[in-house]
C-alpha cells in the first residue's frame, strides 16, 4: 500500500498473479527424480465466495463449464466457508491439469473475483509417506509445500526437504510464516 | 501481470473527501499552533518533548499495552486452530504478513488489533465474541481489524492526537504553575494576562483537536468496515456481527450514562440532541446505523451482475 492509501485509509484489493502456475510441471519432474513424489492427478482451486447475485450467477456459469467436461470436476465447501473446485484427472498429465486449473482461475479473475482467489493446490504422493500438497499463493505468486500428517499436524522437516528439491525451479515463498496450513483440503 | 480483469471494488470518494478535510484541519491546527508559538516567543519546547515522548511510548508499545489492558494472551495455532485458520486465510487473500493472534478471557464481546506496523501487529478476540459469533461473522470482524492494521491506524491516530495531548498537558502545567505561584512576574502586570491567554488558547486547541481526532477516528472505522467487507466479500456477515456485538455492548454504557445523568445536565444542552447529538461528535466509533447503511450499500454493489 502506498503512502496515500495509508493516509486515506483505503486498501486496494490484491490482484492475483497466475504466471508461475505453469512452472509446476517442470518442477514435478524434479520432485519425482529427487523425492520419488508423483502427481496424484488431483488439483483444486480455493476461492472465497462473495455474497450477492453476481457471484451466484458466476458459480452457475462455472458449474456449466465444468459439467461439460464429463464430470471431472466437483465442488466442496470447507469449514471456513471457502469453496474448493476440485479437478480429478490423469496422474500422468500434469500439464493438462495445470492448464485446466488455470482456466478456472482465469474465469473467476476475468469476472472480477480475482481478489477472492485464495490458492491453488496440487497434490503429490509417494508409496509410503502421506500425501504432500504444493500450494500456490496467487497474491504472492509463490509456491510452498504442505505436508499434513494428521489432525492439525504437519511435517515441517518434510516440507523443508521439498523446498530444497524444487527451490531452483519454482518461486518458493521465502517467508515461512506465510506457509499457512490448509487442513482438510481436498486431495489429501 | 497476466490477469487484467475488472475490479469489483469501488472506492468511496465521499468518505475519502471527508477524511481529507478532517486531516487538513488537523494539519492546519498544527501549523497555526507552531506559528503562534514562534510568534509569541514562549519556550515550551520541553512540553512538546514530553508529549512527544509519551506518545512515542504509546505508539511503540501499543501492542503490548493493549494486550495487557485487555488481559489478552498470545495463542499458538495448536491452541486456537479456528481463529488462526481464519487469520491465515485473510492474510493470504490480502497479501499481508500474519499478525500475532491473542485471546482475552472476558465475556464482553470485543476484538481489537493494534501495533505500530503490520510486522508488529497483534489481533485479539475475546472469548465472549468467539462464543457469540458464527464463523462467517467472526471472519468479518477479524477482517475489519486486519484492515486497521493495513491502514496503519495506530500510527495515523497517534500522529493526529499529538497536538491535543500537548495542549492538554500544557493546560494542566499552566494551571498548576499559576495555582502554586510558579509564574514569575515581579515587574509587570502583563504576566497574568499572558498566562490566561495561554491557558485559553491551549484549552481551545485541546477541544478543537479532540473533536477533530474523534471525527477522524470515526472515518477510519468506516474505512476499516469497508475494506474488511470487500476483502471477505460478505458485508452482511460483518453487519450481523456488528448488530450482535454492539447490541450487547450497548447495554453496559447505558447503565453508566444513567448514573452520570445528574452531571450531564450541567454539561450538555438538550437543544443539541435533535439530529446532531453531542455524543456523536465525541464518540470514537460511528453510530451503528451509519455502519450498517454503508455495509448495505456495499452489499448492493456486490449484487450487481458481472
Amino acid at each position: 500500500m502506498g503512502l496515500l492509501d495509508t493516509i486515506l485509509g483505503r486498501s486496494k484489493p490484491v490482484k492475483p498473479d497466475l504466471d508461475d502456475l505453469f512452472a509446476l510441471p517442470s518442477a514435478a519432474v524434479t520432485l519425482q527424480a529427487a523425492g520419488n513424489l508423483r502427481p496424484t492427478g488431483v488439483g483444486s482451486v480455493c476461492v472465497k465466495p462473495a455474497e450477492g447475485g453476481a457471484f451466484a450467477g458466476l458459480r452457475e456459469q462455472i458449474n456449466e463449464l465444468l459439467a461439460m467436461d464429463g464430470g471431472k470436476y466437483d465442488e466442496s465447501t470447507d469449514s471456513f466457508g471457502f469453496t474448493w473446485i476440485v479437478r480429478r484427472g490423469d496422474p500422468n498429465d500434469l500439464s493438462g491439469l495445470v492448464a485446466d486449473l488455470h482456466g478456472v482461475n482465469a474465469t473467476l479473475s476475468d469476472a472480477g473475483f480475482g481478489p477472492a482467489l485464495l490458492c491453488t493446490l496440487v497434490t503429490f504422493t509417494d508409496s509410503q509417506a502421506p500425501t504432500i500438497g504444493m500450494v500456490y499463493l496467487y497474491k504472492r505468486g509463490t509456491w510452498y509445500p504442505f505436508a499434513p500428517t494428521g489432525k492439525d499436524k504437519r511435517d515441517n522437516s518434510r516440507e523443508l526437504q521439498v523446498r530444497a528439491y524444487v527451490g531452483d525451479e519454482l518461486k518458493v515463498e521465502p517467508d515461512l510464516s506465510r506457509w499457512f496450513p490448509v487442513w482438510g483440503a481436498p486431495g489429501f | 501481470m497476466a490477469t487484467s480483469s475488472r475490479n469489483r471494488f469501488k472506492s468511496d470518494p465521499q468518505l475519502v473527501a471527508r477524511m481529507s478535510i478532517t486531516m487538513f484541519l488537523i494539519g492546519a491546527l498544527y501549523v497555526a499552533v507552531v506559528a503562534a508559538l514562534i510568534f509569541s516567543g514562549i519556550n515550551i519546547a520541553f512540553v512538546l518533548v514530553i508529549a512527544g515522548g509519551l506518545l512515542f511510548v504509546q505508539y511503540y508499545f501499543s501492542d503490548k499495552m493493549a494486550l495487557y489492558g485487555m488481559g489478552g494472551r498470545l495463542v499458538t495455532p495448536e491452541e486456537a486452530p479456528e481463529l488462526h485458520g481464519i487469520v491465515d486465510r485473510l492474510c493470504a487473500l490480502s497479501n499481508m504478513p500474519k499478525p500475532r493472534v491473542a485471546i482475552a478471557d472476558t465475556d464482553i464481546p470485543n476484538a481489537f488489533a493494534t501495533g505500530r506496523n503490520p510486522r508488529n501487529a497483534v489481533v485479539c478476540a475475546t472469548t465472549g465474541i468467539l462464543r457469540r459469533l458464527e464463523p462467517q461473522e467472526l471472519e468479518g470482524v477479524l477482517s475489519h481489524e486486519l484492515s486497521h492494521v493495513a491502514h496503519r491506524d495506530v500510527a495515523v491516530m497517534t500522529f493526529a492526537s499529538f497536538l491535543g495531548m500537548a495542549a492538554g498537558l500544557f493546560t494542566r502545567m499552566a494551571l498548576y504553575s499559576g495555582m502554586f505561584g510558579g509564574y514569575d512576574d515581579d515587574d509587570d502586570n502583563n504576566g497574568a494576562g499572558a498566562f490566561f491567554l495561554i491557558l485559553l488558547v491551549s484549552m481551545l486547541v485541546y477541544v478543537l483537536s479532540f473533536i477533530l481526532t474523534r471525527t477522524l477516528s470515526r472515518y477510519r472505522e468506516l474505512s476499516a468496515d469497508r475494506s474488511g467487507a470487500l476483502l471477505t466479500g460478505r458485508p452482511s456477515a460483518l453487519a450481523s456481527a456488528l448488530q450482535k456485538v454492539t447490541g450487547d455492548m450497548a447495554r453496559i454504557p447505558t447503565r453508566d450514562l444513567r448514573a452520570a445523568e445528574p452531571f450531564n445536565a450541567f454539561f450538555f444542552t438538550p437543544a443539541l440532541a435533535n439530529g446532531f447529538s453531542i455524543s456523536s461528535l465525541f464518540s470514537t466509533h460511528p453510530t451503528l446505523e451509519k455502519r450498517l447503511a454503508q455495509l448495505a450499500k456495499i452489499s448492493a454493489e456486490l449484487g450487481q451482475p458481472v
